[in-house]
């Protein structure tokens, strides 16, 4: 009989109310989607914490690598002019 | 960007033959009764309504065709903007429009992705557009002649869009009530950058500030048009309202939008071109002029000076872009491991959303 760590991991996401995205509330190891649901209830959600739960296979997740953070994001890095803060806009003009 | 009116599509979506397919052989009209009254006091109690949860069919199909529509003017919206990139004044310039142009590609993006998950798919929505079956906002078959144009665009365009968008953040349905605050984030940098490029106009040269006025003399009315036909004329708007997808009506947006813009305009040093402009103390409100509506309706039906060149332009682009997607999609097989192929069989975006 394997014990429950040779299970897979499973990351969690919770939705705490309707109109808000699902979010990521953290992981359980469980032997199978239906199960992991049922924890995922029973671990993230005892205190109603949400209205709907998505499951996700921890190895399905591709993640972008920390070491290479920096060379990652930097092409947004030097453009301030994304922001709207970065226009002039005369005083007093409103609704912009 | 882009202008969403309910009301500017007539046609209807795939959500039409879903629900036949979906009613044939399920329980009488008392499950589907019980199910409407969940629904009802959902939008009732402003819940949101979310995709796995049930939905009349005619919700459905509004939501697909207004979103569509929507996703449809972000990126019809691109091409004439990015008319100007090659002539941008200054690099400076040219990196702001780069980035908007760039924005309003996300911006679509962010809409198809929310439109799927009401069960129709992207390559769908793109052949209606390109066959002429889902419309995109009259605006953009305006054409951009000068530079100044640029500024018009952000300044009035993208500010009646904010207008209309705004209360589209409270939208019943979540994934589009979502993305829209992701877009009104975003666009708030589109309508500074365009009044701040028509007050270095207006105050350049004389020859600068007639090209300002010129522009806001072109852009004016079919930024006003925008909002869509007149309350009493407007299809779409009534039920729109009632499922709390539109929160305000066609008319009181416009005249919200006329009341902003009219001290911007003064700021600018530039007049809009409307005789009948003035303050009524009144109602509290701007009087303004009638609209063209004629106009609006040619426009609508195909007849407007770019209509041709922008169906023709996405077209094009789409058919250009097949290589593309077709080296992406053979690079993917090839590097795909046959374990992952096998293990994950496409599921519908409904049941996963």
């Amino acid at each position: 009989m394997s014990s429950s760590t040779d299970w897979p991991l499973w990351e969690v996401f919770v939705r705490s109310r309707r109109g808000l995205s699902h979010t990521h509330a953290g992981s359980l190891h469980a032997p199978d989607a239906e199960m992991a649901l049922r924890n995922a209830r029973d671990l993230y959600t005892r205190r109603s914490e949400g209205v709907s739960i998505w499951v996700v296979p921890s190895t399905e997740i591709t993640a972008s690598s920390p070491d290479e953070k920096d060379s990652f994001f930097e092409p947004a890095g030097d453009k301030p002019y994304r922001h709207p803060t970065f226009y002039e806009i005369p005083d007093g003009v409103k609704h912009l | 960007m882009a202008a969403v009116t309910a009301d500017q599509t007539t046609q209807s979506t795939s959500g039409t033959a879903k629900a036949a397919g979906r009613a044939a052989g399920t329980a009488p009209d008392a499950a589907d009764a019980a199910r409407l009254a969940v629904f009802e006091a959902a939008v009732a109690a402003d819940d949101r309504i979310e995709p796995r949860d049930w939905m009349p069919e005619a919700y459905r199909a509004t939501l697909v065709r207004q979103m569509a529509q929507h996703a449809h003017s972000e990126i019809i919206g691109m091409q004439p903007e990015a008319n100007w990139i090659t002539r941008a004044p200054s690099l400076r310039r040219k990196a702001i429009l780069m980035a908007k142009v760039q924005d309003e590609a996300g911006h679509g993006l962010y809409l198809y992705s929310a439109a799927e998950t009401l069960g129709t798919s992207r390559e769908e929505l793109l052949d209606k557009l390109h066959a002429g079956r889902q419309r995109y906002s009259s605006i953009f078959n305006y054409p951009t002649l000068t530079w100044a144009d640029v500024g018009a665009i952000g300044w009035l365009v993208d500010g009646a869009a904010i207008t209309n968008q705004v209360p589209l953040c409270r939208c019943s349905y979540g994934p589009y009530a979502r993305a829209m605050v992701r877009i009104c984030k975003e666009e708030s940098f589109h309508q500074r950058q365009g009044y701040e490029l028509l007050l270095a106009l207006s105050r350049g040269t004389e020859a600068q500030h007639a090209m300002a006025q010129d522009a806001v003399d072109r852009w004016w009315w079919p930024s006003l048009m925008m909002f869509g036909p007149p309350d009493d004329a407007s299809s779409h708007s009534e039920q729109s309202m009632a499922w709390k997808i539109k929160r305000h009506s066609n008319d009181e947006l416009r005249q919200r939008f006329v009341d902003i813009c009219v001290p911007q305009a003064e700021a600018l040093g530039l007049t809009l071109p409307d005789p009948d402009l003035r303050w009524n103390e009144e109602r509290g409100q701007h009087d303004f002029g009638a609209i063209d509506w004629t106009e609006f309706q040619e426009v609508l039906k195909g007849n407007g000076p770019c209509n041709e060149q922008r169906i023709t332009q996405r077209r094009r682009a789409h058919e250009e872009g097949a290589w593309v997607r077709d080296a992406a999609a053979a690079y993917a097989a090839k590097h795909t491991t046959p374990s992952t192929r096998t293990a994950q069989p496409a599921q519908h975006v409904e049941e996963t959303a």
